[in-house]
């Protein structure tokens, strides 16, 4: 179970103190499917890495399990069961899909093993498996890859990061079926940040960021329907549009 | 008889923990170890000066050659020249490198010169990894100089790896490409300390549908020097493509110079040229995997010299 206390986070910009984040409180319970969805710039990305350890929070506390992890660094984190899939997937120069799906593993699985990781995000993987992670993947191939590398990790607790964005419209298909089969099989919880009304709609639970703060938290039957026709959907459908 | 310093060399630099398969020649310490030659591929030792000559008879397939070299004595300093000519049709490997340890005060040098004389339709992969080690406060240099020939439709692929030790290197690297030849080099190159290492390409495209890929990754850590010079020369229809990547580390300096010369209107080259520190999102997305910021750095560095 994670649980954020009274979480803030600001950063300086032109001399200027700026709050992303103000005063968050949310827990995600053990096998719960949490989609974060709320108007772009609102602080949904900032509250992911916070939770992550990219971002430091500026106050409050973070606990996993009960155990408080608020001055853990980003590897102590992931060794305690925390992933996460970027917005934008990095690449790298030279190191393979598979090597990538090593490294998430921890250990030297066998191509066998990795070629699983990568047909369940849908890739056909004797195509993909000794590919370099670099420029020449597609979005939506980096996107699947990512979502791949935090499968082989199996966590406790897995972030996704508008997995969604910047893939074309067949991939996004794709992906969703990666979803639900997540949410089928997923033993521990899920936290996914999309502005999707289908991945909302395979929400256990939405909330809703909005300015920093939370402004809505319940589950999808609570939230959903309130949802549609607010400022934060007519967002959701302007940034499809982008 | 190689002792156990030297057999860890050639273990470096050759990938060998057994005496290979095929034809080779070891040199240890400037004097001739051991050597094998086989139907095909003879070796013979240089009368003139210290050296061989390796000669590989026309449609010699699926066959190999190393020519290790190893220097465990401290200032011991030689220049070999080794020539191979390659026959016609052929298809062989052709694995040098040279490893020195060096314990003493003095400097040790090895410059080794190699010319490869590729014959028509032929195919060469040749592996060249140089390696150095030991405590003394001696210095660990080797200066190659390998030039390349290819007749018509000759294929050469050489993988030039300095990954660990050497203190000082210069390489001069020529190729001379005849109608349909092509020409693929990789480099992987990491310097730390206080080395420098300096490599120089010259490729000079003469025949028509001639091609070039020369790609340098390298890293330079510490207060190591680096300098990275690639001139293609189109003097035809052609293609040619350098590419010089290096990721900056510490106090380190690194200079690219790209030089392209088409002396003809259907000459296509290109040169790409990159250097710069690891990315922190690379750093940060290996450690949301687990690894430490040490251990992130590492396989991103490792990937890079693959």
């Amino acid at each position: 179970m994670l649980e954020l206390q009274h979480v803030s986070y600001e950063v300086e910009e032109d001399g200027e103190k700026k709050q992303i984040l103000k005063d968050i409180n949310l827990t995600i319970e053990d096998g719960t499917f949490l989609v974060v969805t709320g108007p772009n710039g609102g602080g949904k990305s900032s509250l992911a890495k916070v939770i992550m350890g990219v971002n430091k929070a500026s106050g409050g506390k973070i606990l996993l399990d009960g155990e408080d992890i608020t001055d853990l660094g980003i590897t102590e984190r992931a060794a305690k069961g925390i992933s996460f899939a970027f917005q934008t997937p990095v690449t790298f120069k030279g190191i393979r899909v598979v090597d990538l799906l090593r490294m998430a593993c921890g250990k030297q699985i066998s191509i066998m093993q990795a070629c699983d990781y990568l047909s369940q995000v849908g890739l056909c993987a004797k195509d993909y498996i000794e590919r370099e992670v670099n420029g020449s993947l597609s979005g939506g191939e980096l996107k699947r890859i990512e979502i791949a590398t935090v499968l082989a990790r199996g966590t406790k607790l897995s972030l996704f990061d508008e997995p969604e964005a910047g893939i074309d419209i067949w991939s996004f298909q794709n992906l969703i079926r990666v979803f639900e089969t997540v949410r089928e099989n997923v033993s521990g919880s899920v936290m996914i940040i999309s502005h999707q009304e289908r991945i909302l709609s395979i929400a256990d639970k939405i909330a809703v960021i909005e300015d920093g703060c939370v402004s809505r938290f319940g589950t999808r039957d609570e939230v959903l329907p309130k949802l549609l026709g607010t400022a934060s959907a007519v967002n959701a459908a302007c940034s499809k549009l982008d | 008889m190689l002792d156990a310093i030297q057999r860890h060399l050639i273990e470096e630099i050759a990938d060998l923990h057994t005496v290979p398969e095929g034809a080779y020649n070891i040199r240890a310490n400037g004097k001739l170890d051991s050597r094998r030659t086989t139907a095909n591929i003879d070796i013979i030792s240089k009368t003139d000066k210290s050296g061989i000559d390796i000669r590989i008879k026309d449609g010699t397939k699926k066959e190999s050659v190393h020519i290790p070299v190893v220097l465990s004595e401290s200032g011991l300093k030689e220049t070999v020249y080794n020539d191979f000519y390659i026959g016609e049709d052929c298809d062989v490997v052709i694995v040098a490198g040279c490893g020195i340890d060096n314990c003493g005060v003095h400097d040790s040098e090895h410059d080794g010169v190699h010319r490869f004389f590729i014959g028509k339709n032929s195919r060469v992969k040749y592996v060249e990894k140089h390696y150095g080690q030991g405590d003394g406060t001696g210095k660990r240099i080797l200066n190659p100089v390998t030039e390349a020939y290819l007749e018509e439709g000759a294929h050469a692929e050489f993988e030039m790896v300095q990954i660990k030790g050497v203190d000082s290197t210069v390489r001069t690297n020529i190729a001379k490409l005849a109608a349909g030849a092509s020409f693929v080099v990789h480099e992987a190159l990491m310097t730390h300390g206080q080395q420098t290492a300096k490599s120089v390409y010259t490729v000079d495209l003469d025949g028509e549908d001639s091609s070039a890929d020369v790609v340098s990754r390298s890293v330079a850590r510490d207060d190591s020097v680096q300098e990275f010079e690639a001139c293609l020369v189109g003097n035809t229809l052609c293609k040619g493509h350098a590419e010089c990547d290096a990721i900056i580390m510490d106090r380190a300096k690194v200079t690219s110079v790209p030089k392209l010369e088409a002396n003809s209107v259907d000459a296509a080259l290109i040169h790409e040229a990159a250097i710069g520190k690891i990315a922190g999102d690379q750093l940060i997305k290996l450690m949301t995997l687990g690894l430490s910021e040490e251990q992130a750095e590492e396989q991103i560095i490792s990937g890079f010299l693959r």
